[in-house]
């Protein structure tokens, strides 16, 4: 009985079991396909209008540290309007796919930034905004309380250089995100990694 | 049967979209009504004080820009070299005076659109948020052309500012204000005349004029509690002397009353840019101030009207050239203090309004 609540009295304690990874019909499917002849021409072709479509809707977390946080908001307003991009800030982690990191993390934020990474669902993409986010920028020297660099707490996958960037290169760094995300062989590594036993790949 | 009822610690923040930056509330709740509030800061402490400590006088202008509060860098700027120049003892061009008031007044109009854009959005008005961010890309453009910087600018310089402005610039600045004023009516159809937004925001959150001082409020929070103190009127520095300006001051204490007042306050900023414009001076635009400047030993606190309230700078010099000491009177951080005492009593919903209403910046609180 799985039912996740605790046993009732008189019912026998049942040893906790492993959870094992179940493998959807979909991996199964990928799997034979990838196997037959042709098979993994059909997988490209779904796989990039996958792709397309993830890399359209991205959505990031509504998360601002310092300064670049409001070309961040500047990004999404009026003139430069991200929208148009499909790119909506969501404010829970639970619904984005993207974590933009704007501004400069301190030792005592780092914690709170890695625990909202890790409550994004898979996959999930990082976009450190700006030099202080990217290695300490103007706070590298002299200073005790900023990280030099998010990418200590955070894997990073895209750099936005600047201080603070201005929109047009916050937008130009989610450009090169989408670009990559079309490139991705998405089916295939969630196939494999549930076969194998991961939870989800990067 | 009696209920039995529990007190509830509930965590607000660090990250939530209307805490506007990285602060955390620890909120005590009585069902949905707050008993007490205890504001968690720290989470954007940049060590910027320390940091000046190891730059030169000179260098510093930078940090004032990133690690203070990150809206009005223009009004750190002016409060440091203000600062510096009166321990330093150097004299100011007229014409540079001139150009600091336009910059910094231009710079209180940006920061009061984010706060009312940001706001806005809180109390679900999106409009706002996109009609003020329109309004404040106009103003960065302004600044891009002198400055080249959209949010951080370095271009006060101690003895001056870093450059006149380029040709043409005038004119522009006197277009923006003319398209501006009647953006603020706008905002007042949008806004004051909405029932949903009068239900959130009259009679919420009062802080009675008596508390407010007692905790240290200042800014456009203390006079829309009825406190007609204003820096620029009380200890004119610059030449806010010579210029015409009213204080806006509301009574009630409310939510409603510190937007009206902010609302004001833009007004009145137009008013003081097109007097100063109109009387700019000829001539020299910075003194001549050493790269390597030593002041003598001393000390030296100086007050200034930043958007958010008194921002002080209390500078120590040993005669070296770094400052000995640096210290930061940031408005955020007092404002803070008040929002304990406005919040109890109310529900958890209004929070978010009463919150939004002081507008504080994380960067200033924290430093
Ligand atoms: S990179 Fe510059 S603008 Fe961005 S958070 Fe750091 S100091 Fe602020």
């Amino acid at each position: 009985m799985a039912t996740g609540l605790p046993p009732a009295a008189g019912e026998a304690r049942s040893e906790p079991q492993p959870r094992r990874t179940q493998i959807g019909p979909l991996a199964e499917v990928v799997e034979v396909l990838d196997s037959l002849p042709g098979g993994g021409l059909i997988l490209t072709t779904v796989e990039s209008a996958l792709n397309w479509g993830r890399a359209s809707s991205l959505w990031p977390l509504t998360f601002g540290l310092a300064c670049c946080a409001i070309e961040m908001m500047a990004a999404f307003a009026s003139r430069f309007d991200l929208d148009r991009l499909g790119v909506i800030p969501r404010a829970t982690p639970r619904q984005a796919d993207l974590m933009i990191v704007a501004g400069r993390c301190s030792i005592k934020m780092a914690p709170i930034v890695r625990r909202l990474w890790e409550q994004m669902p898979e996959p999930r993409y990082v976009i450190s905004m700006g030099s202080c986010a990217t290695c300490g920028g103007p706070f590298f020297y002299d200073n005790y309380s900023i990280l030099k660099g998010v990418d200590q707490v955070v894997p990073v996958d895209v750099y936005v250089p600047g201080c603070p960037p201005r929109p047009e290169a916050l937008i130009e760094g989610i450009l090169k995100l989408q670009e990559r995300i079309k490139k991705e062989p998405f089916l295939r590594r969630q196939a494999y990694a549930a076969r194998d036993g991961q939870a989800g790949a990067r | 049967m009696p209920l039995r009822t529990e007190e509830l610690l509930l965590n607000m923040g660090p990250q939530h979209p209307s805490t506007h930056g990285v602060l955390r509330l620890v909120l005590t709740l009585d069902g949905e009504n707050i008993t007490d509030v205890r504001p968690d800061i720290g989470y954007l402490h940049s060590s910027v004080e320390k940091m000046m400590e190891h730059r030169t006088y000179v260098q510093n202008v930078a940090l004032t820009d990133r690690g203070m509060d990150y809206l009005i860098a223009l009004n750190n700027e002016a409060a440091y070299c203000l600062a510096v120049e009166a321990l330093a003892g150097v004299e100011v061009p007229e014409r540079a005076r001139y150009i600091r008031v336009i910059f910094q007044e231009l710079n209180r109009i940006a920061s009061h659109l984010v706060w009312l854009g940001t706001w806005g959005i809180d109390l679900g008005a999106t409009t706002v948020f996109l009609w003020c961010f329109r309004e404040r890309e106009r103003v960065l453009d302004l600044f891009e052309q002198v400055t080249g910087g959209r949010l951080h600018h370095v271009y006060f310089r101690i003895g001056g500012v870093y450059a006149d402005v380029p040709d043409g610039w005038t004119g522009a600045c006197r277009d923006f204000l003319d398209y501006f004023l009647p953006r603020v009516d706008e905002y007042h159809q949008l806004l004051t005349q909405n029932p949903i937004f009068e239900a959130r925001t009259r009679g919420v959150g009062v802080i009675g004029r008596r508390e407010a001082a007692a905790m240290g409020a200042s800014g456009p929070v203390a006079r829309a509690s009825g406190i007609a103190y204003d820096v620029r009127k009380a200890a004119p520095y610059e030449v806010y002397d010579r210029l015409e300006f009213d204080v806006p001051v509301q009574t009630s204490g409310d939510c409603l009353a510190r937007y009206l007042v902010r609302l004001e306050e833009m007004r009145q900023s137009v008013r003081i840019i097109r007097q100063a414009l109109k009387d700019l001076p000829a001539g020299e635009v910075r003194a001549r101030v050493p790269v390597a400047m030593k002041p003598p030993r001393g000390e030296v606190y100086v007050r200034t009207e930043s958007p958010r309230g008194t921002l002080g700078m209390y500078v120590v010099s040993d005669g070296g050239e770094t400052p000995y000491r640096v210290k930061i009177r940031a408005p955020s951080f007092s404002n803070l203090y008040a929002l304990t005492e406005m919040m109890r009593g109310w529900k958890i919903a209004d929070i978010i309004a009463i919150l939004g209403s002081i507008d504080i910046v994380l960067s200033d609180v924290d430093r």
